[in-house]
């Protein structure tokens, strides 16, 4: 593994994982291929745009309760602050906890201080942000035009926590380095682990820490019937909570993708077990990762005993939601890791999935101990090969062709911004935003019902589709057949 | 201005994609680092009340998604080969290219080759877009002179009498941009002149563009946006324009701002008075009826307000609540960052307002500093109304006061055909403030204690 704390940047994906962004074929020949990172990145001659690691950074940092957020960026890399302050409210909210406000101020870079360095004005609005906000710790993100001016962000931060006695704490997430934007929940996760995760006091045994977005509470629940505390990381966390995660008793994922660089450190530096299970997305998944917390916690009897209680209790309406949902086809267009998991919480739910798009593939994870830890891998095994299978850092232009094609009953997408398009398609999507919504026993259902309610309003979708029109021109649409068109001409 | 922001209400120069966008069947490429397009249309045009991606915008703008290799060996080729595929895959009437910092930092020259596929006769255009090169509103002038010079170009006026193009507010960055346009072209195509919109529904799109150097004159309605486009279409094609600072709201302001359109286009004088008659009768049909509510209720409503805006949207409403309505303003809070001569202009516009706002206008693009001054003094005990975003919608929440969309980050709010101007809007403005206060709570005649 390659985690290197001693630096002050993370090492990329792209290079650390082997992380691409195009692949069309078949699961299990992605696996394969993966297994010896026989896998390159191929770029396309023509693409749509993507997302940045700076965005993903900004996801975990700004939701550090008690921490502030200097960006040293022109102003249109955090001028979408507003909605992440406004989702802060609204999961503050969800979760029963008090309302957590973003905290940030960005240095607005002008073009003068891409000539004569933004350095004194970064010193300053890190003592602006000191004196407005109080925090109990600074984060700094960099991004592309502080990158390639070359300001040294690390000098100041450490001036600057010498200074105030707080920690300053950069982070180097600039968009144009790494293909992959989460490179970005690397960077945040990195900058973390070197700069406020101390080594534990004490051990906390009934303490998970659990690698997620400010999703809902659906862990606690399913925790509590194990005796165990959910410790929720990084969004909405305090600047305390962070410190304290290497006491936990195991590590656990929303997303496998999401946490794999952190989880595999607290294994690596201070031996908090990474969970080797699937996610707990679907019955039978969620069954593994009961007896997998179990294991590392000593309470396999008890994990026996949940189970078969939960499987008792929700088997009336899982019954229920399969016979309502059987025969209908799925698309999922999400992920890495979490498009495994919701395929196969898909499939659980009665759905026959026709395909699945991943928006990036890491070739391996960071943790040396791998084991139930390769989510495609986990999927193949519970389902079989899924021979619809594509990669691609979201591109609609190529996704409408594939859907077109198999067209599905219903889609199923992580990322805003993705959906409308089968809509557009006449074809009902689920976004699962709130990417702790489906979690647990619980999590099925309510996924299955979700699915149905969309599949019931579809009058809106047809409308849509019957009056929409597409950007897209008569050849790409109607005569070249091959959705993968633009990565082929870049191979010769 | 240079200064830091906390709580921003506008983007970078390269969120002009969305001007791009809000031409009908154009078509930004954006030659850029990976998020800088999708950061743009989220704070921009999610953000201004969930506007989508439309026909071509979202997650299907092209995208060069600057890498490493680029920055270190330069994106020209990378933009040739982007720009050659989205000729192929996508169906547009225009292209225009909008860089970003690392592609202008590098010294990526987009507008040379932009200017090659044009001289192959492909409609685009190259512009230069970074974002440490200024806001939206510098940006959204950077593409409409781009257009104006590459894509209309050198060409002898056809003056057709009675046309105008008019040149107003910034798409996405005033929410209520599609309404807002839509409501101006219906008023100046009722004093019986034909309109170039430009952007938007009700916009014929590019051939509305290749139309302007045969306009009769140019409509510059914003307190300073779209004056140097003025004087460079006076330059290029000899046509004189109107500056005309206020955005009209309420009947006193769109009566005095038809009067004054009529005039300088030299439309005869009954013709627009008979449409004001008309106009101002309904208006004040509603207004009355409206009477005995406001009446009634007095001690119940608000009567003292903040608002929020760019100077167009700013003054424009501020001015119809103080003159129309009676409200007393506390704050004028203008966040569009102009500087020079335009921010002089503001101060023109300004100055114009009355003496009721005097010492009480700022302008000011760091938010933390709006809060702060809101804060301080909203503690009067007086029922206020909060006009802005969603940053002054959290705030209004603690202080027990009314709020009202005004300006983006609108997060918590869908806008669609909603508009504030002319006639029409005015009345629109004062049924959302009074409607708005029945949802905080159980209001009635019988309930004045609920007041602090």
């Amino acid at each position: 593994m390659s985690i290197n704390l001693s630096n002050s940047q993370v090492n990329i994906r792209d290079s650390r994982l082997g992380s691409i962004t195009s692949y069309h074929g078949d699961a299990q020949t992605l696996i394969d291929q993966s297994k010896d990172r026989a896998l390159h990145f191929r770029n396309r001659s023509y693409s749509q745009c993507s997302d940045c690691s700076q965005g993903c950074a900004e996801t975990l940092v700004y939701h550090i309760r008690g921490a502030a957020v200097v960006t040293h960026a022109p102003i249109g890399c955090n001028a979408g602050v507003s909605g992440q302050n406004y989702t802060a409210r609204a999961v503050s909210v969800a979760r029963g906890q008090e309302i957590h406000n973003v905290h940030m101020i960005s240095t607005n870079i002008q073009e003068k201080d891409t000539v004569y360095g933004g350095l004194e004005k970064l010193r300053e609005t890190i003592q602006e942000a000191y004196d407005r906000f109080s925090p109990s710790a600074i984060f700094v993100t960099s991004s592309c035009a502080s990158g390639i001016v070359g300001d040294d962000i690390e000098s100041v931060t450490c001036e600057m926590e010498n200074e105030l006695g707080i920690p300053v704490i950069p982070v180097f997430c600039e968009g144009f380095k790494s293909r992959v934007w989460t490179t970005g929940f690397d960077a945040a996760y990195h900058s973390i682990l070197r700069k406020l995760v101390k080594p534990p006091q004490k051990k906390q045994k009934d303490l998970v820490n659990i690698f997620n977005f400010q999703g809902g509470d659906t862990f606690s629940s399913l925790l509590k019937k194990m005796n165990l505390r959910s410790n929720y990381l990084v969004p909405l966390a305090t600047v305390e909570q962070l410190a304290e995660m290497s006491e936990a008793a195991v590590s656990v994922h929303m997303c496998e993708t999401l946490g794999t660089y952190i989880s595999a450190a607290l294994e690596e530096q201070y031996g908090v077990p990474e969970v080797k299970a699937p996610a707990p997305f679907g019955v039978e998944w969620t069954d593994k990762w009961i007896r997998a917390i179990a294991k590392e916690t000593g309470r396999e009897k008890l994990a026996e005993k949940v189970i078969a209680q939960e499987h008792e209790r929700i088997a009336p309406q899982l019954q229920e939601i399969r016979e309502k949902l059987k025969g209908k086809k799925v698309y999922v267009f999400a992920g890495d890791s979490f498009a495994h998991s919701l395929a196969n919480l898909a499939i659980d739910v009665g759905l026959e999935l026709v395909g699945i798009t991943t928006l990036h593939h890491d070739q391996k994870v960071d943790n040396t101990n791998s084991e139930e830890l390769i989510t495609l891998d986990n999927l193949i095994k519970s389902r079989g090969n899924i021979t619809e299978f594509s990669v691609c850092n979201k591109q609609p232009y190529e996704v409408i062709k594939i859907l077109k094609r198999l067209r599905p009953d219903v889609m199923i997408v992580r990322h805003q911004g993705l959906t409308v398009l089968s809509a557009k398609l006449g074809i009902p999507a689920i976004n699962e935003g709130d990417a702790n919504a489906s979690v647990g026993y619980d999590g099925v259902i309510k996924f299955g019902n979700r699915v149905y309610d969309a599949l019931r309003t579809i009058k809106f979708e047809k409308n849509i589709a019957a009056h929409v029109k597409f950007p897209y021109s008569k050849w790409w649409l109607e005569e070249e057949p091959d959705p993968f068109y633009f990565e082929k001409e870049e191979e010769k | 201005m240079s200064t830091i922001i906390e709580q921003p209400r506008y983007s970078c120069a390269l969120s002009a994609l969305q001007t791009v966008l809000a031409i009908p069947r154009a078509l930004p490429i954006v030659h850029a680092g990976p998020g800088c397009a999708s950061k743009a249309f989220g704070a921009v045009a999610g953000a201004a009340g969930y506007q989508g991606e439309g026909f071509g915008g979202g997650a299907a703008v092209t995208c060069t998604n600057t890498g490493e290799e680029d920055v270190v060996f330069g994106g020209e080729n990378k933009l040739r080969k982007t720009i050659e595929g989205a000729l192929k895959v996508l169906d547009g009437d225009l292209f225009v290219v909008v860089s970003g910092c690392t592609s202008d930092i590098v010294g990526d020259d987009s507008i040379h080759v932009a200017e090659e596929y044009r001289k192959k006769g492909y409609p685009i255009v190259g512009t230069e877009t970074a974002g440490f090169k200024g806001n939206n509103y510098y940006g959204h002038e950077i593409v409409e002179r781009a257009i104006i010079e590459e894509f209309v170009g050198d060409v002898e006026p056809q003056v057709r009498k009675g046309l105008v193009n008019v040149f107003s507010v910034v798409p996405y960055q005033d929410p209520f941009w599609r309404g807002d346009l839509q409501e101006i072209k219906g008023l100046l195509k009722g004093i019986g002149l034909e309109v170039n919109i430009l952007y938007g529904y009700e916009s014929k799109g590019v051939s509305e563009w290749k139309d302007i150097p045969n306009a009769q004159f140019n409509l510059v309605l914003s307190p300073w946006m779209g004056v140097d486009i003025g004087e460079l279409l006076k330059k290029k094609y000899e046509t004189p324009y109107l500056h005309y600072q206020v955005l009209p709201v309420g009947a006193q302001e769109t009566s005095q701002f038809l009067r004054t359109v009529g005039e300088f286009a030299g439309l005869p004088k009954e013709q627009v008075e008979t449409v004001i008659t008309k106009e101002e009768d309904v208006f004040y049909q509603y207004l009355i009826s409206i009477t005995d509510f406001i009446a009634d209720l007095r001690n119940n409503l608000p009567h003292e307000f903040y608002t929020v805006a760019d100077s167009a949207y700013a003054l424009g409403t501020s001015k119809f609540l103080v003159e129309e309505l009676g409200f007393i303003p506390r704050g004028v809070y203008i966040i569009d960052d102009a500087q020079g001569k335009n921010a002089k202009l503001i101060e023109k516009a300004v100055d114009g307002l009355g003496k009721e706002f005097q010492g009480l206008v700022r302008i000011e693009a760091d938010g933390g500093h709006i809060e702060k001054d809101i804060r301080s003094k909203i503690n009067s005990g007086k029922k206020s109304l909060l006009l802005g975003s969603t940053w002054e919608k959290n705030l209004a929440a603690e202080t027990a006061s009314e709020h009202l969309f005004l300006s983006i980050p609108i997060n918590d709010g869908v806008v669609v055909n909603r508009t504030y101007l002319g006639y029409k809007g005015g009345l629109r403005l004062l049924e959302d403030i009074y409607d708005g206060i029945f949802k905080n709570g159980n209001i009635a005649r019988t309930t004045l204690t609920t007041l602090g």
